[in-house]
């Protein structure tokens, strides 16, 4: 494919696009999917909602401070994208983490305790729900500035070409992201360096209270990876085939060529912003409701159904299980103490860690 | 021992750590085929080639970040700002992503970077390119930072900093490239957190980094000549400070003059001064005068530009005024 023409979309709800390089019907096919794999899928996206609810009793309990931002309505492209990623290959969020975190496997009572502010969290209750990190999972880390990950996400991919090893770098951000000074910079290096990094942004379509159309001046947001001569993408992200599809194979691409690509899976929050936003002022009921019908685990569910992939008391269990599974993380972080209070100066410089 | 210029020790300080740890690579604008804005790195493509001396794209926010990103994996890139002036628009990757990566994941990552820089005025580049920035960066817990005034400190210093497990801000000053002095040869390290004594005095003790070092010892030098004896200490590392040596000192002299570049307030000489005000109140026989930059952006015209600059008439002014002379 020529670089300025590469570009991908599914039913996605919002655009027009031309060389769909997957048509739309072969996205969603169970038969090219083991059912061990779709129920995966199934069971992941189910896990992250059902944590993410139970991330949000936590803070109304008090449990949880600061910002506390959820993946509620984003789990297809969280779970779409984590998926496709090698154990070797290294991931950056951006503060709103908590899915990606689970899905990478980071032991979840850890992020639940990070979340709770205690010593057994992730980061040592020094980062909290914006800072999750698990550097043995190559999970480099949340971050709380717009796009000021995106060029330590260059960084490592730049470490890889210098080492010449073989992963990959999956560099995720939002929509609001694509309009500061940050990620310009470091998408003109990565393509001007050929550096392997898989862009993921993640365009829930509002940057806090702002809309995309009100923000940037491009609303096809994979266009400005193009402006950098970087392949775009755009895909149904709740769609978790659609998403796990396409960029498996833009994984291997960026491994094959060592060359960025740029994906952006158009999704929705349900909830507001953070925890702290009722997410009412910006929008209305009617934009909400609408997007709960594509909701990308109960859609899922159902084509799982009629696929007969399985069945309701199939999916009664897992139900079940993720329940009994995210109640496992909260009682690890309820037992886990708090940071010791003496220790407040470690880890300031590396000797001290 | 030889006699080299400061440009030049700084110069070996990144051979001998290129040599010897294939991790280390040079990054930032123009320090590849152009040779170096202030040629600090001629020479380097030639010996190490295009993958360890990279020039970047006028992208401070950009490379710096990158560099900080490579650094979490265990490379240890030093990353030339061109000026420190253009350090501010990679403020966001310094202040609040290489200096928090430690503390903020719980010590699980680190960010082994350093950041060279040059700063100061006198070259009559104005407002936008003379700042002294130091201050800045010493705020920030997480960060180091490091001033060197003479060649053999910044051989020393460099080379510390390129192994240290942190971010370190390595502060240069356009003003002593060009100035000379005895460094070791071979294997030469300057810890972090020890000032130096550069000179021994007994009378009022004198604290400068960087270039104002320099001047510290001219007025020293004037002031030895009217009997009177000071003692010059360059704070070498600023964060870490060395607070031990500057109280003794001061316990030993009763008097204290700091000079520095910066803007008079708000600086590391306020920080300075409350340290001792703190830790040595007692034995101070005399309020400590502090010596700064006047409080404007920098001019253009020459004598304007000077009238800005601490002098070493001003020091000398200064020391005196705490001997009620």
């Amino acid at each position: 494919m020529s670089r300025s023409s590469a570009r991908d979309a599914r039913d996605n709800p919002t655009d027009q696009v031309t060389d769909m390089e997957f048509p739309v019907r072969d996205s969603g096919d169970l038969d090219n999917y083991e059912n061990d794999q779709l129920i995966d899928f199934y069971t992941s996206m189910l896990y992250v909602r059902r944590f993410e609810e139970r991330v949000a009793e936590m803070y109304l309990r008090a449990k949880i401070g600061g910002y506390c931002h959820l993946n509620i309505g984003e789990e297809a492209t969280v779970v779409g994208t984590l998926k496709a990623l090698r154990k070797e290959d290294y991931f950056f969020g951006s503060y709103r983490v908590h899915g990606s975190a689970i899905v990478r496997e980071l032991p979840h009572g850890t992020v639940m305790a990070e979340l709770f502010g205690k010593r057994d969290g992730c980061a040592k209750g020094r980062g909290g729900s914006m800072h999750l990190v698990d550097p043995e999972r190559r999970f480099m880390g949340g971050y709380g500035i717009v796009g000021g990950s995106i060029p330590l996400s260059t960084g490592v991919s730049f470490a890889i070409k210098y080492r010449g090893t073989n992963e990959i770098v999956m560099s995720t951000f939002g929509d609001g992201a694509t309009n500061i000074g940050a990620f310009h910079e470091a998408l003109n290096i990565a393509s001007l360096w050929k550096l392997p990094n898989l862009f993921i942004c993640t365009n829930n379509q509002y940057g806090m209270g702002t809309s995309v159309a009100r923000a940037s001046a491009v609303t096809e947001l994979w266009k400005k990876g193009v402006a950098y001569d970087i392949p775009g993408y755009k895909v149904n992200g709740m769609d978790v085939l659609a998403v796990y599809q396409l960029t498996k194979k833009l994984v291997e691409e960026v491994r094959r060529t060592s060359e960025p690509i740029f994906v952006e899976c158009v999704t929705y929050r349900y909830r507001g912003h953070s925890m702290a936003d009722a997410g009412k002022n910006y929008r209305t009921a009617d934009e909400i409701d609408e997007w709960r019908e594509r909701d990308p685990v109960e859609s899922f569910r159902l084509r799982l159904l009629e696929g007969e992939i399985f069945t309701q008391k199939d999916a009664d269990d897992i139900e079940e299980a993720v329940l009994a599974k995210v109640q496992t993380a909260v009682d690890f972080a309820e037992r886990s103490p708090f940071p010791d209070v003496a220790e407040l100066e470690k880890f300031v410089y590396a000797e001290d860690a | 021992m030889a006699e080299i210029t400061y440009r030049e020790a700084l110069r070996d300080a990144l051979i001998e750590e290129m040599d010897q740890d294939p991790d280390v690579f040079v990054m930032g604008e123009e320090v590849g085929v152009f040779q170096g804005a202030y040629k600090v790195t001629e020479g380097l493509l030639d010996r190490f080639g295009e993958k360890r001396v990279i020039d970047t794209p006028i992208a401070e926010e950009g490379f710096v970040g990158l560099g900080a990103g490579a650094a979490m994996t265990g490379l240890r890139p030093v990353v030339e700002l061109m000026t420190v002036n253009f350090g501010m628009v990679a403020m966001d990757q310094i202040a609040n992503h290489a200096a928090k990566i430690s503390y903020m994941f719980g010590g699980r990552l680190k960010c082994p970077m350093v950041i060279r820089a040059p700063g100061g005025g006198g070259q009559q580049l104005t407002a936008q390119h003379s700042h002294c920035l130091d201050v800045w960066f010493a705020y920030i817990p997480g960060l180091k930072v490091v001033a060197p005034s003479v060649p053999s400190d910044a051989k020393g210093l460099l080379k510390t900093s390129i192994r240290d497990d942190n971010p370190v801000m390595f502060l240069e000053h356009l003003a002593l490239y060009n100035t000379k002095g005895v460094v070791p040869e071979g294997e030469h390290t300057v810890p972090f957190g020890e000032a130096d004594i550069k000179r021994v005095g007994s009378d009022v003790t004198l604290i400068a980094h960087s270039r104002m070092v320099l001047y510290a010892l001219q007025a020293a030098a004037q002031l030895s000549e009217e009997d009177i004896s000071v003692e010059v200490i360059d704070l070498r590392s600023i964060r870490p400070l060395d607070a031990e040596t500057l109280v003794h000192s001061v316990q030993k002299t009763h008097r204290c003059v700091i000079a520095e570049e910066e803007h008079r307030s708000f600086g590391v000489n306020a920080e300075v001064a409350a340290t001792i005000y703190e830790e040595a109140f007692d034995y101070l026989d005399a309020p400590i005068e502090r010596v700064g930059g006047v409080e404007v952006p920098m001019p253009y015209s020459k004598p304007l530009e000077q009238a800005v600059i601490p002098s070493p008439e001003k020091i000398v002014t200064a020391v005196k005024k705490t001997l009620y002379l």
